[in-house]
């Protein structure tokens, strides 16, 4: 093996959003090395970006509020095609892991008495979300990021990990390059958790940032983990869509939540029209009733706004194709229509929503106090990913563990707002522990060199493969990116058939080749163009699953939606969910797993409260 | 679609120069929408940080025609595109290649600063209960998203170089968000005077200027954690009052 800068660990994590920081804090607890890698500065992570708030039955706002309704919510809002185990988990555990934020200088918004004051969000039964304004997630990564500093663990900031190391069947380590030099680094540990977020960057329309590549996805991937239900993305039905160029920045959910609503071209509050049988019940009959439920009448039902996010986007979609939409193709979204019910109105916008006030000031010239917003889906999570242990977040692979976004099952069809920030704490919470206990049980086994020469070369492969290959037409690796993106949208986007997946497969197999001859101009010092091209062999293998697995769903369920398929179940295939992983001879395998049937106490609760 | 000519400083610490890039302009587009098409068309190995595009990370600082601010909110109407608009890197932090620079001191200053240690629970479920009135300013502070803008105009750190002796105006908000914290127990004002320096900053108000969160530090952080100073390590009847109670 040539020599390479190393770096040993008892348990090494990679990614430091919140659940990278939260599973750090929890590996560091007891006396092991820990090391944490991350591929922009430190606080800087997707985290920063959530805006509503993290939900939890802390019961601040509402007594009625427990576990058991959180679970409820949970479960109905992914279509009960979630891990209940997981469900069951993240209800019980997210109070305990909010409030520990508090213990490490969070500072939430309070209630009359004190407390942590909780909002309402989409599917969720009760005022739900513990908050900060429409900044909860940067509260939350610098309460992590400020107490984690402390706690004797090592960071890797501006470091991308490229590979995962395997010695037998375990992971021993990961390798990969410091973007300042390109130099290269090889990580070994006992155990590793990966907490890297979501694939947002394989679409063209998008909340996400640069990082959001899939890398986690497609490391466990190819490392012998499996994906579950990546057919499932969530396209969040308010994003900006004007000017073009902040096209897809988030528009939180907490604007509904205080009242803001959705209306078409006619002026016509459009959510009345469609209301999903599971949920006829909870929601609002007239938009007094849902005025009420915003301001905080226990009696009043939501308004059809806050139905789940899944639901709201395809309303969207379909009032701009019917023709009703707003001038730059998405609906309007408007909370200064609140003047008509509060005297302050304004100041209570401002007060309650400032950085939306800010962002839409600032990006489109537009008042959010005086005018309504033009709003419409982005891509913004992805529910399906990499396959763990409900409890110990263990992957298929022993010593890999996953946490955040990266893993899946507690979210199922589609996510409820304010559910992903709980699940990275719970859960990052949960696989520090376990990742520490497994490299306390288990021998740490030598890294295997012979692979490591092979991964450098295949990194550097960029630099040497020729700039021009004769045709003239040679793709660069940001193009090759916009096409890939482009086509996702375009094919794998919010309507999808066996038409548009087939052809999707088709064009990645295509840019696969692409990407396998791309060219990085430059050295290796800082060097974005050949990032981009790294990055493209993890966005192409998770486009891949999603085009897979959506082709195999051949239902309309959730955030997934097939127009030659529009029933909720197909006939005699009962509830499952799809997995893929990589066969023995590099090709992607799927296949369907039936969902477990309820363990009986939680069947009750869902037979309870429905 | 109208063009427009961006300056914008290539190269590393061996050696760097602006280059003048023409790319198309549309409407609505920031600094950054700029930069990234000139990286995608004409410069893929230039070296830019960046992340959420949205105002709400604090990566992508830099200076454009000369003012310190966020690339992803600098909104191309506002600025004259007769000329060519210049884009540089932070100068207060060593030079990493292009638009990027070295601000990992910021990062050991934070973990040198003692962390927040808050008093026993006031309730048997481990929470506290705070008024909302009494964090409101505190949440100020905490808007911060550390893109180091006011480290950068902050003289003391661009012109003086007191990188050892001051720690600058972000962490100056960081210290009172901590002090003025209603739970926090911990006194940080011996090391505000000594080793963090306050004592350094004439409240000339540059870094209140370039916030993007228009965190009012000067006037909410600085002068109150000076007057905490002098409170307790200068009023001559407390000095008095220590010299007998010795």
């Amino acid at each position: 093996m040539a020599s390479y800068e190393t770096h040993e660990y008892d348990v090494l994590i990679i990614g430091a959003g919140g659940a990278g920081l939260r599973a750090a804090i929890e590996a560091a607890a007891g006396d092991l090395k820990v090391g944490l890698v991350c591929k922009s500065l430190l606080g800087k992570a997707h985290t920063v970006m959530a805006e509503g708030g993290v939900a939890a039955a802390l019961a601040n706002v509402d007594e009625r509020d427990s576990w058991r309704v959180h679970f409820a919510d949970t479960m109905r809002g992914g279509q009960y095609l979630s891990n209940a185990r997981m469900a069951e988990l993240h209800a019980k555990e997210s109070p305990d892991r909010v409030r520990e934020l508090e213990a490490w200088g969070a500072l939430f918004d309070r209630t009359q008495e004190g407390g942590i004051l909780q909002r309402n969000f989409g599917g969720h039964q009760y005022p739900r979300l513990a908050h900060v304004g429409d900044r909860t997630g940067l509260e939350m990564i610098r309460a992590l990021q400020d107490h984690g500093i402390h706690q004797g663990i090592e960071v890797h900031m501006e470091n991308t990990v490229v590979s995962l190391l395997k010695t037998g069947e375990r992971v021993s380590g990961a390798f990969g390059y410091e973007r300042e030099k390109g130099r290269f680094k090889v990580f070994s540990a006992n155990a590793v958790v990966l907490a890297t977020g979501g694939v947002g960057k394989a679409y063209k329309i998008t909340s996400n940032s640069w990082e959001y590549t899939g890398d986690g996805h497609s490391l466990a991937y190819h490392a012998g983990a499996e994906l579950i239900d990546m057919e499932f993305v969530q396209f969040h039905p308010t994003g900006m869509v004007w000017p073009p160029s902040v096209r897809g920045i988030l528009v939180t959910e907490g604007v509904r939540g205080e009242g803001g609503i959705l209306t078409n071209s006619e002026g016509k509050r459009f959510m009345f029209d469609d209301i999903p049988e599971l949920y006829v019940n909870q929601t609002a009959d007239s938009p007094e009733e849902g005025w009420r439920y915003t301001q905080g009448d226990r009696e009043a039902r939501r308004p059809p706004e806050l139905l789940t996010r899944d639901h709201v986007a395809r309303c969207i979609v379909r009032e701009v194709q019917e023709g009703r939409g707003s001038p730059h193709g998405g609906v309007f979204l408007d909370i200064a229509w609140i003047k008509e019910k509060i005297s302050n109105a304004p100041e209570h916008i401002r007060r309650k929503l400032p950085s939306m006030y800010h962002q839409f000031k600032e990006l489109a010239d537009i008042d959010i106090t005086q005018e309504p917003m033009e709003v419409g889906p982005t891509t913004h999570y992805i529910m399906g990913g990499i396959r763990v242990d409900a409890d110990s977040q263990m992957t298929a692979v022993p010593g890999l563990f996953a946490a955040g976004e990266c893993a899946a099952g507690l979210h199922g069809a589609n996510r409820l707002g304010g559910n992903s920030l709980s699940d990275l704490l719970v859960f990052g919470k949960r696989a520090g522990e376990y990742a520490a206990q497994f490299a306390e049980e288990n021998e740490a086994v030598p890294l295997d060199t012979a692979e490591i020469d092979a991964i450098a070369a295949h990194t550097l492969k960029p630099f040497e493969n020729p700039a021009d290959d004769g045709s003239g037409e040679k793709m660069g690796p940001y193009d090759i990116q916009t096409q890939l993106q482009e086509k996702m949208q375009e094919l794998v986007g919010i309507a999808r058939s066996q038409e548009s997946l087939t052809q999707a497969l088709e064009e990645i197999q295509n840019l696969r080749e692409q990407a396998e001859n791309v060219h990085a101009i430059g050295n290796r010092e800082y060097n974005s163009g050949w990032h981009t091209a790294l990055d493209l062999d993890c966005l192409i293998t998770i486009s891949e699953s999603i085009a897979l697995a959506a082709l195999e769903r051949r239902a309309s369920i959730g955030a997934h939606s097939r127009d030659d398929h529009p029933e909720k179940e197909e006939p005699g295939a009962g509830k499952y969910n799809t997995i893929v992983n990589k066969a023995p001879d590099g090709t992607m395998e799927i296949r369907r797993q039936p969902v477990d049937e309820l363990r009986a106490d939680l069947q009750e609760i869902i037979d309870e409260i429905g | 679609m109208a063009k427009a000519t961006f300056r914008i400083w290539r190269g590393n610490a061996d050696g760097a120069e602006f280059v003048d890039y023409d790319t198309e302009v549309s409407e609505g587009m920031v600094v950054l929408d700029a930069v990234h098409r000139i990286q995608a068309e004409q410069a893929n190995d230039m070296a830019v940080r960046w992340n959420c595009k949205a105002g709400k990370c604090g990566s992508c600082s830099a200076e454009i025609n000369g003012q310190p601010k966020l690339m992803c909110m600098t909104r191309l109407n506002d600025l004259s595109l007769d000329e060519p608009v210049t884009v540089e890197p932070m100068r207060a932090f060593p030079l990493i290649k292009d638009l990027v620079t070295d601000v990992s001191w910021n990062f050991r200053v934070k973990e040198k600063m003692k962390p927040f240690t808050p008093r026993p629970p006031d309730a048997e479920d481990g929470t506290w209960r705070m008024e909302q009135e009494d964090i409101d300013h505190i949440q100020e502070f905490r808007k911060c998203i550390e893109c180091f803008l006011c480290q950068d105009v902050c003289h003391v750190l661009r012109e003086h170089d007191l990188h050892d002796e001051f720690i600058g105006p972000r962490f100056f908000v960081y210290a009172a968000s901590l002090e003025m914290h209603p739970i926090d127990t911990e006194n940080r004002l011996e090391e505000l005077k000594d080793s963090d320096g306050i004592g350094y900053c004439n409240i000339t108000k540059c870094c209140t200027k370039v916030c993007p969160e228009h965190i009012t530090i000067t006037d909410n952080a600085i002068i109150p954690l000076k007057e905490r100073v002098v409170d307790q390590f200068y009023d001559p009847i407390k000095k008095l009052f220590r010299v007998f109670s010795r």
